[in-house]
């Protein structure tokens, strides 16, 4: 934990009009740690993961990426550099196929030109097959290589999660953002996908941020955790620590049930 | 490498087409009614085909090609008609300027999204419309004499360069960027895609092929008039994508044949051209609402070309019965 954070967000604040939707949030991630962000409905989580990604620039403070700032980049910008996240609600290319949606994370990493393509040259028939063996390599990875030519939309709801997080990576992340990955799951999926997150973190060696409600499966996998309410952070530290911490009870169970209810 | 074998076998088609065509031209049997009408089919086959490209392939709703088949149809009659250059130097400049016009209207529209990007470019083909109304180096709102130089040879060898180029556009990983725009852009863009920059190239290489198809249209009247490219006709061309099922490119070219013949044999009946014409729109529309193709192309009917837009559909109905 010496070294420097991999990820470190200063003082960023974001307001909409007269709104301040996150304010003076402040996170650092080192290199291979899990962390969770909680809060209430509105805290402002998914806003942050936009901020992070790009999506909104922020209005004030700074987020350094291995010492890089990356305010103001589009969020293009900040996947190349390696950043990328799946959604809350799943967003797919749901009229291409499995393997497209994977190839089109690795669209950065291929490099033949426009005109190659056009004019068919042999860098694009060995950037297009690179392209193909390792996105179905990839898929393999997942289980999901027996629908290698089957339309995004018509998997599961399970798979098409599965997807996302599979194209996220493709993309080549040093940090991955998951928001709500578990969203919708039963039991049996939610322990698949906290054993899939486990297996992704080793394999890739990755630093994962996720967002969730489900709190068996935070407090079951993440080392450390932040808590946002109306846009601040609360709390931060381990899960124990937050489990029994007073603010995050009162911000999830309200002021009166504090008295009663702390428990250890 | 089954890509390449289904290249060798389009070309061969195109080859086969074009000779029959040819032979039946030179030997006198097709009069010059159907040999033009042979021509305006392919002509509108180019034409939609560049337009699928940013309607079917990006998603990005253009109303206003045919202020980019103006622009070439222009700039190639100045070439041929005031320079006295030749025609496929012509065809080459139109299609230049045209994707040059394609680039300065795309940069600032393609930030606009669905109503707002259809009404902006709608605009910029009025204007540029009335910019040739008012020129009178080409006639203003009379027009220009243009010889009749555009013959079967010069249509089907653009078109063939048309559908070569799109297709192997599409079926890269630039095509799939830009499919991915379509899908949903906010996931294209968090995967890395650059998408204001492909969006611009779709729309550049469009506009490109509508200035190509530009110069083809002027050599095959006699005359070019302003009105000529009214928005009426940026609608005929996205009747044909809309009609062939966006995101098909065979959908595309199937319904530029097929409404080109209908309106051409509507033309002996005058009165209730427009009726009928209407009446197929509505009749394919109601019982084809995703067009005729839907997003498929008529290759993955063969087995053939797995195209970029989504796997085979051979497997999703295994899977659909399966599950």
């Amino acid at each position: 934990m010496q070294q420097s954070p991999l990820l470190k967000v200063h003082n960023v604040g974001i307001n909409f009009g007269g709104l301040k939707a996150v304010s003076d949030f402040n996170m650092e991630i080192h290199q291979g740690e899990l962390i969770g962000l909680i809060g209430p409905n509105g805290a402002g989580k998914t806003t942050c993961f936009n901020l992070l990604t790009g999506v909104y620039i922020p209005t004030e403070g700074d987020i350094l990426l291995e010492g890089i700032r990356l305010n103001g980049l589009a969020p293009y910008q900040v996947t190349q550099r390696g950043i990328s996240r799946t959604f809350q609600n799943i967003r797919l290319f749901n009229e291409l196929s499995v393997l497209d949606n994977v190839k089109v994370a690795y669209h950065s990493l291929a490099k033949h030109s426009i005109l190659s393509s056009i004019f068919r040259l042999p860098t694009h028939f060995s950037g297009e097959k690179e392209m193909e063996e390792k996105s179905i390599e990839f898929l393999k990875i997942f289980q999901l290589d027996t629908f290698l030519y089957e339309k995004a939309k018509n998997l599961p709801y399970g798979m098409q999660r599965r997807l996302e997080i599979a194209r996220a990576l493709a993309a080549g992340p040093k940090l991955l953002l998951l928001d709500e990955p578990a969203a919708g799951m039963n039991p049996q999926e939610t322990q698949e996908l906290m054993e899939l997150i486990a297996f992704i973190r080793e394999k890739f060696n990755l630093t994962i941020l996720l967002i969730e409600h489900d709190m068996k499966l935070v407090m079951g996998i993440c080392e450390r955790i932040y808590v946002l309410d109306h846009g601040q952070l609360i709390a931060k530290g381990s899960p124990n620590e937050i489990r029994n911490h007073p603010k995050v009870i009162e911000a999830y169970l309200g002021e009166e049930v504090v008295e009663s209810h702390v428990e250890g | 490498m089954k890509k390449v074998r289904g290249f060798w076998f389009f070309l061969i088609l195109s080859v086969f087409v074009y000779g029959i065509v040819q032979f039946l031209i030179s030997a006198g049997m097709l009069d010059i009614y159907y040999s033009n009408t042979l021509i305006f089919i392919g002509i509108n086959i180019i034409l939609a085909v560049s337009l699928h490209l940013v309607i079917g392939i990006t998603g990005q709703f253009s109303i206003g090609h045919a202020g980019f088949l103006a622009v070439g149809a222009y700039i190639s009659a100045i070439i041929t008609m005031k320079l006295q250059l030749p025609l496929s130097l012509a065809l080459v400049a139109g299609g230049i300027v045209a994707a040059l016009a394609g680039l300065i209207v795309g940069i600032p529209t393609l930030r606009l999204k669905g109503d707002y990007l259809a009404i902006a470019t709608l605009g910029f083909a009025e204007i540029i419309r009335i910019i040739f109304l008012n020129i009178d180096y080409v006639g203003g709102a009379a027009g220009m004499q243009v010889t009749h130089l555009t013959t079967w040879t010069y249509t089907f060898v653009c078109l063939f360069i048309t559908i070569t180029v799109i297709t192997n556009f599409t079926n890269s990983r630039h095509g799939r960027a830009c499919v991915s725009i379509r899908e949903n852009e906010i996931a294209a863009d968090a995967m890395g895609i650059n998408t204001t920059y492909y969006k611009v190239i779709a729309f550049t290489l469009g506009s490109f092929f509508a200035g190509i198809a530009g110069g083809l249209y002027a050599h095959n009247f006699y005359i070019i008039q302003p009105s000529n490219f009214g928005f009426l006709k940026s609608f005929d061309i996205l009747i044909f994508v809309v009609l062939g099922g966006l995101g098909s490119l065979s959908g595309s070219v199937i319904s530029a044949i097929f409404l080109t013949i209908v309106s051409t044999f509507l033309q002996n009946y005058p009165e209730t051209r427009m009726i009928i014409y209407s009446l197929v729109l509505v009749i394919v529309m109601l019982y084809r609402p995703q067009g005729l193709m839907g997003t498929r192309e008529i290759t993955d009917f063969f087995g053939k070309w797995k195209g970029s837009k989504g796997g085979n559909s051979d497997a999703a109905k295994s899977f659909t019965e399966s599950s």
